[in-house]
């Protein structure tokens, strides 16, 4: 075993923003165990303080360009709640795909581009494009069909267009979404392709378990993505506006970003407390694969959110088919380009809860009569998970001390990696430091 | 066959959303094409390995504070390239929105009571540029980078030629694309003093013109002035009406 550990990880790769991982041991004693989230701050919710209702899913957008289209549809709905806007039923149907397509394009990223090299024991895809040509020109597919529709429907694939508050400005055609339809159906064959590929690979999951608290919106309808109340394991169900009784944010000083805690001392968010929570609404072969590679509720290994991502993507693609179905059945009612939708501005406060690809999102905004924002509040999924990842990485390190300090330093990677955080977005981080 | 030496590039990111870095991910399969073309030797968004010998830098993000600032200096010893990438490193971005607001008041509406309790809040009154604290060479503008601009770049300086940036206003471009002009839609639009190079991309959408890849270098003379003096105003109304994006411009205008 080792008695003395120096682990320190500065800026930790492949995860989006900059996090430290710090770990000593002394005699085999635990001196710092610490997830340290060390990105510049970047001050939105003043940002927006004295800007026009029309400009404000233009800047918050900008929170996160991974998530920019969830970050667009959390503070569109908050912008419509307080003014009290409503939204076409095609629309929101058209937004559903627009948050599908996204939540594609980040799980084949984090799982294809971030996830598999340590699976496969390299440092990056780089060598896996020579070493493993077929396997990676089948993620860069799925990859570009994700991204194809997030431009159809948003007008661009990072910080979107179309999405305006009250519905859209432009829309797509009939014939696009054929199209699309089509492609999303002939995508199941690479979808399978990668399901195999990671159960072949799941012996290399480390199998590790924490009973914590899973937090994601939920609905009677529907697997809650775009819509729904708040659901927590331990608590249940509650109103979206009375979010703030959840996240209980708190400041800590080892991190820019905010911690939060509901029911527990941390709670989890992302795909795995979705599929958690939500497991018995994903379509019959997002099912199937979640049983084929050994995921079913209630999962308390946070390496398994990669898996629960692989899930969703297949969810995804099912559930775009039947929302392209829905909408062409019903007929698309056409609307003219530059499409202003029909806004009585007013003052009021409004919340907008989104299931962004990292788990759900809150923006609240308050507006003065003008429209112009006095008060912003953004709670971004990484923040909350960021009191999870600390409690799991003090239970995991003593459970692997007697493994080689680069064992550690890798499983400790992984497991922050598992949780696919946007540090920039919680406001920038990873760094591992070993003490000899 | 000998092997032609790659030139040896790194990624580096400041304050920022990685909406550029993204894009290099968006190439799809032409980010086979690019592995051809360079030796990437550092991207922590990506990779695990990490090399300080390298001959272009691409950068991402503002700089914020005094850490930043020694990262640059240090990116900037070791690369001979500097190639600053997406709104946030080139003009500043949304970031610079705060440059104009009160910094305490800045503080305390993100952390409250507690925006003494760590260093690591500690950040300068104004967000900057990248070229506001070391010199770059080239720079791709927009928010986010334009994948085909980016490959464009890269290309060029891979054989030793100067990328071709335009210096004309977005109206350029949006008059090709046949879109109505946002003024007719009794919107707001700042593609007149806007440098080009999007193919108008958001007003194709629907929407308009935000600035995002800032402003032209000589707005008074090279302002798309036919749009102008068809809607009574001048670039300075302009640039006065709408500063989501050029904060950190016209203030460094104003101060030569």
């Amino acid at each position: 075993m080792n008695k003395d550990i120096d682990i320190n990880v500065e800026y930790l790769t492949r995860v989006e923003g900059h996090g430290n991982i710090v770990v000593n041991t002394s005699n085999g004693n635990i001196e710092t165990c610490e997830w340290q989230v060390v990105e510049a701050p970047r001050y939105f919710e003043s940002l927006v303080v004295g800007r026009n209702w029309k400009e404000l899913h233009h800047i918050t957008s900008r929170i996160c360009g991974i998530c920019s289209i969830g970050h667009t549809l959390a503070s569109l709905k908050a912008t419509e709640d307080a003014m009290g806007i409503k939204i076409s039923k095609q629309d929101e149907l058209l937004r559903k795909l627009a948050l599908h397509g996204e939540n594609m394009q980040s799980h084949v990223l984090h799982v294809g581009y971030l996830v598999l090299p340590d699976l496969m024991s390299v440092g990056s895809v780089i060598p896996l494009a020579s070493s493993h040509p077929e396997e990676v020109k089948t993620v860069i597919r799925l990859h570009r069909l994700a991204n194809e529709m997030s431009k159809m429907m948003a007008g661009r694939t990072t910080h979107p267009q179309r999405l305006i508050p009250g519905g859209f400005s432009k829309i797509p055609t009939v014939e696009e979404l054929e199209d699309l339809k089509k492609r999303l159906a002939a995508s199941v064959e690479d979808l399978n392709t990668v399901a195999d590929l990671l159960a072949q690979l799941a012996p290399g999951i480390p199998d590790f378990t924490r009973e914590t608290e899973f937090i994601s919106l939920k609905s009677d309808d529907e697997y809650a993505l775009y819509d729904g109340y708040d659901f927590s394991s331990d608590t249940g169900k509650s109103d979206v506006h009375d979010y703030l009784d959840i996240t209980n944010e708190y400041e800590v000083p080892q991190s820019t970003a905010k911690y939060t805690k509901n029911n527990r001392e941390s709670y989890m968010v992302g795909a795995l407390a979705r599929l958690n929570n939500n497991y018995e609404q994903l379509t019959p072969l997002a099912k199937k694969v979640s049983e084929k590679l050994g995921l079913k509720p209630m999962n308390f290994n946070p390496y398994m959110n990669s898996v629960a991502q692989v899930v969703e993507i297949v969810h995804s693609v099912e559930d775009s088919i039947a929302i392209i179905d829905e909408l062409l059945d019903k007929g698309l009612k056409p609307q003219k380009n530059f499409h202003r939708p029909d806004v009585k501005v007013k003052a009021g406060t409004g919340v907008g809860a989104v299931e962004v690809p990292r788990g759900i999102l809150f923006h609240e905004y308050t507006y003065d009569d003008n429209g112009v924002c006095t008060k912003a509040n953004c709670i971004i999924p990484t923040n909350q998970n960021h009191a999870n990842i600390q409690l799991d990485m003090e239970k995991l390190v003593p459970e692997i001390l007697d493994k080689t300090e680069k064992e550690i330093e890798l499983t400790l990677e992984m497991l922050v990696r598992a949780y696919d955080p946007c540090i920039s977005c919680s406001t920038h981080y990873v760094d591992v430091k070993f003490v000899e | 066959m000998k092997q032609k030496i790659k030139p040896k590039v790194a990624f580096f990111d400041l304050a920022g959303c990685e909406g550029d870095q993204l894009q290099i991910a968006n190439l799809e399969e032409k980010i086979l094409d690019l592995l051809n073309l360079v030796e990437v030797v550092s991207f922590r968004e990506v990779m695990k390995e990490h090399s300080d010998d390298y001959d272009i830098a691409f950068i991402e993000g503002s700089a914020t504070n005094d850490h930043a600032e020694e990262r640059l200096k240090e990116i900037r010893k070791n690369a001979d390239i500097v190639v600053a990438i997406g709104a946030c490193a080139t003009i500043g971005g949304v970031n610079s929105i705060r440059n104009k607001q009160n910094h305490e008041e800045v503080g305390e509406r993100v952390y409250g009571d507690n925006a003494e309790l760590s260093e690591l809040y500690i950040s300068w009154e104004k967000a900057k540029p990248v070229d506001a604290v070391i010199k770059v060479d080239y720079k791709i503008h927009g928010c986010p980078i334009d994948r085909d601009e980016f490959l464009h770049v890269v290309e060029s300086l891979v054989v030793g030629r100067v990328p071709n940036i335009p210096d004309y206003p977005v109206c350029v471009e949006c008059k090709l694309n046949e879109n109505v002009c946002a003024f007719e839609r009794e919107e707001f639009c700042v593609g007149p003093v806007t440098r080009a190079g999007c193919d108008a991309c958001c007003v194709n959408e629907g929407t308009r013109c935000w600035g995002c890849r800032g402003l032209i270098d000589n707005p008074n003379e090279e302002a798309h002035m036919e749009v102008l003096e068809e809607y009574g105003l001048t670039p300075e109304d302009v640039m006065k009406e709408f500063d989501l994006y050029f904060t950190w411009q016209k203030e460094a205008r104003e101060n030569e």
